[in-house]
């Protein structure tokens, strides 16, 4: 099997060169080699109204040919276009001195393209809007709940800008499934040398405190720092005051632990943070 | 949840709301033609295209096609209306959308794959000829104002879309119905039938009831035949007009989703007191053309009719049949594939035949089940022909001269099984027969039963046969069907 690959998600939004950025840092990071995907989704583009509506002789088949050759058209430019902002992206990693660059084009919904190049990606690294998604701040972009939720890979979504995170922070709820983060944090070199900052939201009782000890010491010999924090109240608020704090450059945490009804009744921790989030947010599953 | 609600309703708006409203000015006339084909009241066919335009916006498994009161269903409705009345025509529409639904849990949409391209265009060829024939009964003993009236009609409805400027602004059909309503208006044409001579129309919106009819067995005798061929028509020109859609905008669609909002659309509509109905070809293409992609485009035809003829009833009475008639003529002409014409030449004689044989059974029958029935049945039995012709038998002497090896290659099956028993020359003295079936496939109890035959044959020449080779799939059917390796094989096979 091929070598995982950091893949970087570009397209034309404004995000695309801050994801080609944080891939770059991560591909160094890990030492894995980077693919940029540029995925073409032809369905967005709203069609022309023709207010004439009568049919004739053939209406159909000329109406067939008129189609095609609009989204021929349509499909060439965007094509040449993804080829550019592709080849723009893999000069500006290899300048960036990473050796091994790819870059792959897929016709398609992101979801589906990703879903299918799963096994050959180790992190797929996302902008946290696409170029369709109007420019609401407080709006998260409509494929990226899609794919993190579509993926079983570790997800790095990034705002519109990137600098290479220092310090970061663990949504820590002592939980099976942090744990698991916690120790694959301490494997992998994604974020080893970094300075480490565990949170925990909830009262402060011996068993959370148990539990931060042992995150603590599982993370402390890759690490040049680890701190950990007790703190009571509101899930994302405190998050998000602990990291203006703390001048927190990366958020790490868990994604969509729950099902959708409970998602649909109570609203889900990730998409609020997703929102509010102004760093790179890592999601782990 | 908000991002895909906004991507399948909103992402086309203002085209979406614009096809709908010129989908919605020409299912008026069709929804009244039909109903006056079905024999019906006009009202019956315009609340049907209202809700079955718009329970299928939210039900159907292909957004952006249009559904409503239709020729194809309205045709099989006649009989039923004229022995039994309107009540068990609504009866007869829910039942249908009960067995549309049955029919999408059981994932009957995927027979349609047995239906040939060939059965596709027959199919949409016999549409518009009946649809066309419909609107002759308009034409017949009639003064020359309706012809002049119509050849008008058609006139505007073709030419008015080049007058430059306003021509790429105004749908040609609504300028065709305006044009000619204002002139029965203002001139004396009393000799011309207009709308409000064909049946009541709506003057309220539909309220919801329960078919007065009786809740029994015999009830459900008499609309059982009616709904079975109901709901086998709407599938089937809902999926066909769902794959022409497919292929027109370049997307997927849900077709057993599409079979089930079939269903429920019908359910609805048979308690708002209309006519059963399905997808429409001519509109769906309308649409498309007119820009609308979504559901949204659905919706909003359905929601502009009703408005439309509620609150202008008075005006829409006053249209005359000519009016309709061009427009049909329009939808007729619109339908038919005239390519298929010009392919005649192009394409294989029986394919040709499987979709002339479809056109003809529809316009005798005046049932489209039974035409595609026939396109199918045609289509299997010449490409079961052709597949017959993939059979080789070639024959060479042994290592010694007493031998003689048979090499079959192909495909052994009821059609080609004749043919399989006469390539073996049963008049000459061998000792021994090899039959060679490594690459011959077995595929019936018809092939089976022609090698029974083949060994049997020369074991009463006094031939030693041996078989080998039989591959997997032939091995397990010779396993289960052949008598010619038990004991009593010749007793059986030569009994009679």
């Amino acid at each position: 099997m091929k070598a995982p690959h950091v893949m970087a998600c570009i397209d034309g939004s404004n995000y695309a060169e801050t994801v080609s950025e944080a891939a770059v840092w991560a591909s160094q990071r890990m030492d894995v080699p980077l693919s940029f995907v540029h995925v073409l989704d032809r369905n967005q583009a709203p069609s022309q109204f023709d207010p004439r509506g009568n049919i004739g002789l053939g209406s159909r088949e000329h109406l067939l040919e008129e189609l095609a050759s609009l989204d021929e058209q349509r499909g060439k430019l965007a094509q040449e276009h993804g080829r550019l902002m592709l080849s723009a992206a893999r000069e500006r990693a290899e300048a960036a001195g990473i050796a091994e660059v790819e870059t792959r084009q897929r016709n398609g919904e992101l979801v589906e393209a990703l879903v299918e190049i799963e096994e050959e990606s180790r992190l797929v690294v996302l902008g946290k809007r696409g170029e369709s998604a109007e420019a609401a701040p407080e709006h998260m972009g409509s494929n990226l709940e899609r794919v993190i939720r579509g993926l079983h890979r570790p997800i790095l979504v990034v705002p519109e800008t990137f600098t290479s995170p220092s310090r970061y922070l663990i949504a820590f709820d002592g939980g099976p499934t942090t744990r698991k983060m916690v120790e694959l944090l301490a494997e992998r070199p994604l974020l080893r040398g970094l300075e480490c900052h565990l949170v925990l939201v909830g009262a402060d009782t011996d068993e959370h405190r148990e539990q931060l000890a042992w995150a603590e010491k599982k993370l402390a010999p890759t690490s040049s720092a680890v701190h950990t924090r007790i703190i009571a109240g509101e899930v994302e608020k405190v998050l998000c005051d602990y990291q203006h704090e703390h001048d927190i450059d990366l958020l790490v945490m868990g994604a969509y632990g729950h099902s959708r009804i409970r998602q649909f009744l109570v609203g889900s921790t990730t998409t609020a943070m997703i929102r509010r989030a102004q760093s790179p947010l890592l999601l782990l599953r | 949840m908000y991002a895909s609600i906004k991507q399948r309703w909103f992402s086309n708006v203002r085209s979406d709301v614009l096809a709908g409203a010129v989908v919605a000015l020409a299912l008026i006339p069709e929804a009244i033609a039909f109903s006056i084909i079905a024999g019906v009241d006009p009202k019956v066919g315009l609340f049907a295209s209202f809700s079955m335009a718009v329970v299928i916006a939210f039900t159907g498994g292909r957004p952006g096609m249009i559904s409503a009161a239709t020729g194809a269903m309205a045709l099989l409705m006649v009989t039923l209306v004229k022995e039994h009345g309107l009540e068990y025509l609504l009866a007869a529409t829910l039942l249908t959308g009960v067995l549309q639904i049955v029919a999408g849990y059981l994932r009957l949409g995927a027979l349609m794959r047995f239906v040939s391209r060939s059965v596709v265009t027959g199919f949409v060829n016999a549409l518009a000829i009946l649809i066309f024939m419909a609107q002759l009964p308009e034409l017949t003993d009639v003064t020359w104002h309706v012809y002049a009236m119509t050849a008008g009609g058609l006139a505007i409805i073709y030419l008015f879309p080049y007058v430059p400027v306003i021509g790429r602004m105004l749908p040609s059909p609504l300028v065709c119905i305006i044009v000619l309503t204002t002139i029965y208006m203002l001139g004396d044409f009393s000799m011309v039938r207009t709308v409000g001579d064909m049946g009541e129309l709506p003057d309220t919106l539909p309220v919801f009831l329960w078919p007065d009819v009786p809740l029994n067995f015999e009830t459900l005798a008499i609309i059982f035949p009616y709904s079975a061929a109901l709901a086998v028509v709407g599938l089937l020109e809902s999926l066909m007009t769902a794959t022409i859609v497919d292929e027109l905008t370049d997307t997927p669609s849900d077709k057993n989703r599409e079979c089930k909002g079939q269903g429920v659309s019908n359910i609805a509509t048979g308690f708002l007191g209309g006519m059963a109905g399905c997808a429409m070809i001519g509109q769906s293409v309308i649409n498309i053309k007119s820009g609308g992609r979504t559901r949204l485009s659905t919706l909003c035809a359905g929601v502009i009719l009703l408005i439309m003829v509620v609150f202008i009833g008075d005006l829409v009475a006053q249209i005359p049949m000519a009016a309709l008639v061009a427009v049909m003529i329009m939808v007729a002409i619109g339908t038919f594939s005239w390519e298929s014409l010009r392919d005649l030449r192009k394409h294989p004689m029986s394919t040709n035949i499987v979709m002339l044989a479809t056109v003809a059974v529809v316009v005798a029958t005046h049932n489209l089940a039974i035409g595609v029935l026939v396109g199918v049945l045609l289509a299997s039995l010449f490409f079961a022909n052709k597949v017959g012709q993939i059979l080789y038998v070639g024959s060479e002497t042994g290592d010694d001269d007493k031998t003689r090896v048979y090499r079959v290659v192909g495909q052994v099956f009821f059609t080609s099984a004749d043919r399989f028993t006469d390539a073996f020359d049963f008049k000459e003295t061998v000792e021994r027969v090899r039959i060679d079936l490594t690459r011959a496939h077995f595929w019936d109890i018809t092939a089976v039963g022609a090698l029974d035959k083949v060994v049997i044959k020369f074991r009463r020449e006094g031939t030693e046969v041996e078989v080998v080779g039989l591959n997997e799939a032939s091995a397990t059917l010779v396993d289960r069907f052949a008598v010619h390796n038990k004991p009593d094989a010749v007793e059986k096979l030569m009994g009679h």
